[in-house]
């Protein structure tokens, strides 16, 4: 057993929901009991979601713990097959069905002999993987059974399109920034003569997946999800994919330049002329990204040589170790992940930019760690903000775990040549905080906390006995003042001098607050 | 749809969302002063509180979960050892006077004997460790807290006898002397003479003492409440003393009080709304045997107060999903406001637990010359939104799953989570649920002219997908 209270990553089954709901029409059904439908509150809260979310339980309670689901989980897949065609149904294991160890395959099998939709069961299991894995898997598996299944039909078409085109793979609901860094993708991508194919699993249709393996190559942004998928095309057809996440100037570059590489091996046969982006890279670079030009202003060098702190899922904490570091002149002192399983790419990426690597998923040591080194921004997840907050450290949010403001309704990617003016705002504004903040503490801070305050009135304040001191105490601190004011009113008006506990009430019912 | 002549009840499938049981810590950590809440479960549970309990989460919270590993499951791991690990950190971490193992559904499948261990762990000197099965498997959202009470019934000292108390505290090896119950002698006023009466339901100290205060002005003392504010101040309990549940989803522990505990259980509605909290206190009156006085003339102050809202209710229509228990006594307040109601949906229905407040509702609906509703127990969310769409309520109160959607789809919304955590109980709270009930009224009031209110592309036929 091991004691937390806050972790970074979700359960397996949270993944494959988010997979499962991105794409259009496809339905989840949970073997779960009740309670565990928290996901659709989450999308439904955090990503403001419109629609229903397509994800029901079938729930299990103590009659399944007696004798088994039997027949529970068929009939509410051939229910929901029925109330909604969806193209598949995807039946999701929790931590409870992989405990109980019945036997889903046999379920889903049986189901998909009595529906319409393809019934599939998730391959994940809750105590190896966590949520990003199994993203990862479930979107292979979806796109693996469709691919298959259409070769098993002899639909699936292998001929490239005629003009260079590529899928964007990974962009999901509840991942945060996702669509806005979509677009962004899908402008770097038209900016260099390429066409969108298909994106998944965001909006994708299952109909479509059996033409996935026309584009030219695959791009896949986030290292969490999607690399699995784009594996599978190019060990079965040769279809190649970039993995290189285009965050940052630097970066953003070499995704194009091998972008150009992909395009360049068949435009030769049948464009009869070979793309190059080199001029495009200079002048975005130079003249459409302001972060290059930012870095050489003025204004950079003050935060140059400081210390930063970043912590976060592997993408999102690689690419924002680089660009400080290399982009910007600013020392980063320690970079981690709760990536566990993908520490070693990691590493290996931010090797040469900081001082040292954390791996852990204890909030606890990012903890410590942030308070041993004292930096003066931190880069890291809500937990970090919180742990600034504490340590009185700025902190820019980067990804994920997700909250409400990180799906904002703003255009703000990470990705692409709009993402780099963003990331420069954030770094910046961390810094910036943070030396008003050091600057007001040298001159005394703010005066104008008493003024605000004190009231002007010259009325004699009625007094307050011990008890309704007592409880006015209890009352929380952001509506104490309202409560105060609105009871001595009412103690004036009635010419009351000291105010007890029950005239408090009575002011509350008089007052309707 | 028919309109009823009487309450019926319906029961389908169970397919409803609501939160998990183990969400009861949120409340009761904080209202537990000196108690700490160890959750023994998965990431599943983890994640589930983590998101419900937001910002809580980063205030250094008296909780934590005791994650399960795979070698706990298949018991390569000895849960008795790996439980005596944790209850030292927690000992040496927080110095809690209580600890409250919250099982959940994993533990009940593996059987982890949670009841078995806390007393061989309590045996050793340390901390009384309680243990409350609140789990996704049997229980609904806020009887997670109804079973966190009724494990806790067994702690509090006997009535009438401070020896038993100290020799069962040697028993359970708890190291705090114990406290003297606080006398509340702050009027100086002699209460009259009534066997002793002891609330459950954890409510916000404000909120308990409004409650106390409305009782001590018919003479009736209430001599402790159920959880207290501390555990060291448990109530006494036992034969001869007069239990009421404040809340509508505290079924188990009123059966605990009157079966192990042998109190005696006064049947009364609950005090939610003003006409509510004036039944109950006529009911725990006239249980004593104390006539009530300006009990009507305080309502209708309470009402007269309400007009304003009053005016932006009245026959506006309303739709409960049912998720967290208080709805029948909500629906019931509402009706008296003037609203009619198309369905009270509830997870559980203790028909003798609640038999009080359902007679309260009926005689509402006579009197207001409503329909009676039609109560469904054990929901079917999908089935609820096909009536939903069918009756067009004015008002859906609903979980955080279904609001967003449905006011997407031009049906005013309010989240059913919030009547648990606002102050809704007593008269002087009366207004805060009408805050709540007219603020999706009140805001769309203002947006009506925009002519924005269906905002989903979905067809009605596909209301699931997308």
């Amino acid at each position: 057993m091991k004691l937390a209270h806050w972790m970074y990553a979700g359960p397996a089954h949270i993944g494959t929901l988010r997979v499962a709901s991105s794409f259009k029409n496809v339905h989840a059904i949970m073997h779960a009991p009740l309670g565990d439908d928290y996901s659709n509150v989450m999308r439904s809260m955090l990503e403001r979601e419109r629609d229903f979310t397509p994800v029901t339980a079938s729930i299990v309670d103590r009659h399944v713990l007696a004798r088994g689901s039997q027949e529970k989980v068929i009939n509410n897949i051939t229910r929901k097959d029925k109330e909604q065609r969806p193209d598949p149904i995807v039946s999701t294991p929790t931590c409870t069905s992989s405990i109980l160890q019945e036997d889903l395959q046999n379920f889903v099998d049986r189901a998909s002999i009595s529906s319409e939709s393809d019934v599939i069961l998730a391959d994940v299991n809750h105590y190896r993987v966590n949520e990003l894995q199994a993203a990862d898997r479930t979107l292979e598996q979806i796109v693996r059974h469709y691919l298959n299944k259409a070769r098993g039909q002899g639909t699936l078409d292998r001929s490239i399109t005629d003009t260079p085109s590529a899928n964007i793979i990974g962009i999901s609901t509840s991942g945060s920034h996702n669509q806005h860094d979509c677009r962004e993708l899908k402008r770097l991508l038209q900016d260099s003569g390429i066409e969108v194919n298909q994106v998944i699993p965001e909006g994708g249709s299952l109909r479509d997946l059996k033409d996935l393996p026309k584009a030219w190559f695959n791009l896949v942004p986030y290292r969490e999800v999607g690399l699995m998928t784009a594996m599978f095309p190019e060990k079965e057809f040769g279809m190649p994919y970039i993995s290189t996440t285009p965050m940052g100037v630097i970066d953003i570059a070499e995704c194009v330049e091998q972008m150009e590489k992909h395009i360049n091996a068949w435009a030769s046969i049948l464009l009869k002329e070979k793309v190059n982006h080199a001029s495009y890279i200079d002048n975005q670079t130079k003249f459409v990204s302001q972060a290059a030009w930012f870095s050489r202003s003025i204004d950079c060098q003050n935060p140059a040589g400081k210390k930063v702190v970043v912590f976060g899922d592997t993408t999102h904490a690689a690419s924002i170790t680089k660009i400080p570091a290399r982009e910007m002149g600013i020392r980063v002192s320690c970079t981690g992940t709760y990536c566990k399983h993908d520490a070693e790419w990691f590493t290996e990426q931010v090797q040469g930019f900081c001082d040292e690597i954390l791996i852990t998923e204890d909030h606890t040591e990012v903890g410590d760690t942030i308070a041993r080194i004292e930096p003066s921004a931190i880069f890291g997840t809500q937990m970090e903000r919180h742990i600034g907050k504490r340590l009185d450290i700025p902190c820019g949010v980067i990804p994920s775990p997700v909250h409400i403001q990180n799906l904002p309704l703003g255009y703000r990617p990470f990705l692409g040549y709009e993402g780099t003016n963003q990331i420069a705002d954030s770094v910046y504004n961390s810094f910036t905080s943070g030396m008003e903040d050091h600057l007001l503490d040298i001159f005394g801070g703010h005066d104008t906390k008493e003024a605000i305050t004190k009231s002007l009135s010259t009325d004699t304040d009625p007094n307050w006995n011990l008890e309704s001191q007592s409880e006015l105490n209890k009352i929380p601190g952001f509506v104490r003042g309202r409560i105060k004011r609105n009871t001595e009113n009412f103690a004036r008006q009635k010419g009351v001098t000291n105010i007890t506990v029950d005239l408090m009430y009575a002011a509350k019912e008089a007052s309707g607050a | 749809m028919k309109t009823l002549e009487t309450l019926t009840f319906e029961c389908e499938t169970g397919n409803y969302h609501t939160f998990c049981p183990i969400s009861c810590v949120a409340r009761s950590y904080q209202k537990i002063e000196d108690s700490f809440f160890l959750v023994v479960g998965t990431k599943t549970c983890g994640y589930f509180l983590q998101n419900a309990l937001g910002v809580m989460i980063f205030a250094e919270p008296r909780y934590a979960m005791a994650e399960s590993e795979e070698g706990d499951i298949s018991a390569q791991l000895n849960d008795q050892e790996e439980s005596k690990r944790l209850r030292l950190r927690i000992k040496r971490d927080r110095n809690p006077s209580v600890i409250i193992w919250i099982g959940t559904c994993t533990t009940e499948i593996i059987k982890m004997d949670l009841e078995g261990i806390a007393p061989k762990l309590e045996a050793e000197p340390g901390v009384p460790i309680v243990v409350a099965r609140a789990n996704g498997l049997d229980y609904a959202f806020t009887q997670g807290e109804d079973t966190v009470l009724a494990a806790m019934t067994h702690r509090c000292p006997e009535h009438g006898s401070l020896r038993h108390k100290q020799k069962q505290d040697l028993v359970y090896g708890s190291d705090i002397p114990p406290v003297e119950p606080r006398r509340d002698n702050r009027k100086g006023k002699e209460s009259e003479i009534h066997p002793p009466l002891v609330l459950s339901g954890s409510l916000p100290s404000t909120v308990a003492s409004q409650l106390n205060s409305e009782l001590e002005r018919q003479s009736v003392r209430v001599s402790g409440w159920l959880p207290s504010q501390r555990y060291t101040e448990l109530p006494s309990l036992g034969e001869g003393v007069y239990v009421r549940g404040v809340n509508p989803f505290l079924s188990r522990t009123a059966t605990t009080l009157m079966r192990r505990k042998k109190c005696r259980l006064i049947g009364a509605p609950f005090p939610i709304g003003p006409d509510g909290t004036r039944a109950w206190i006529e009911k725990i009156c006239s249980v004593f045997g104390i006539k009530p006085h300006g009990l009507e003339e305080r309502e209708n102050l309470v009402w007269d107060n309400l007009k304003d809202y009053l005016r932006l209710v009245t026959g506006k229509s309303v739709f409960f999903t049912g998720d967290n228990l208080s709805e029948i006594s909500l629906a019931r307040f509402l009706i008296r406001c003037g609203m009619t109601v198309y369905e009270i949906g509830i997870p559980y229905m203790d028909k003798r637990y609640q038999a009080a407040e359902l007679a309260l509702l009926r005689n509402t609906c006579r009197e207001m010359s409503i329909p009676m509703p039609r109560i469904v127990e054990k929901p079917d969310n999908y089935n609820q939104i096909q009536r939903m769409r069918e009756l067009q309520p004015d008002l859906a109160i609903t979980g955080m799953a279904h609001a967003n959607p449905s006011e997407a789809r031009g049906i005013d919304t309010k989240w059913s989570v919030e009547f648990t955590f606002a102050q809704i109980h007593g008269s002087t709270n009366a207004r805060d649920v009408l805050e709540l009930v007219t603020r999706p009224l009140r805001r769309n009031n203002k947006l009506e002219h925009l002519g924005w209110t269906n905002l989903s592309k979905q067809t009605t036929t596909q209301l699931f997908t997308n």
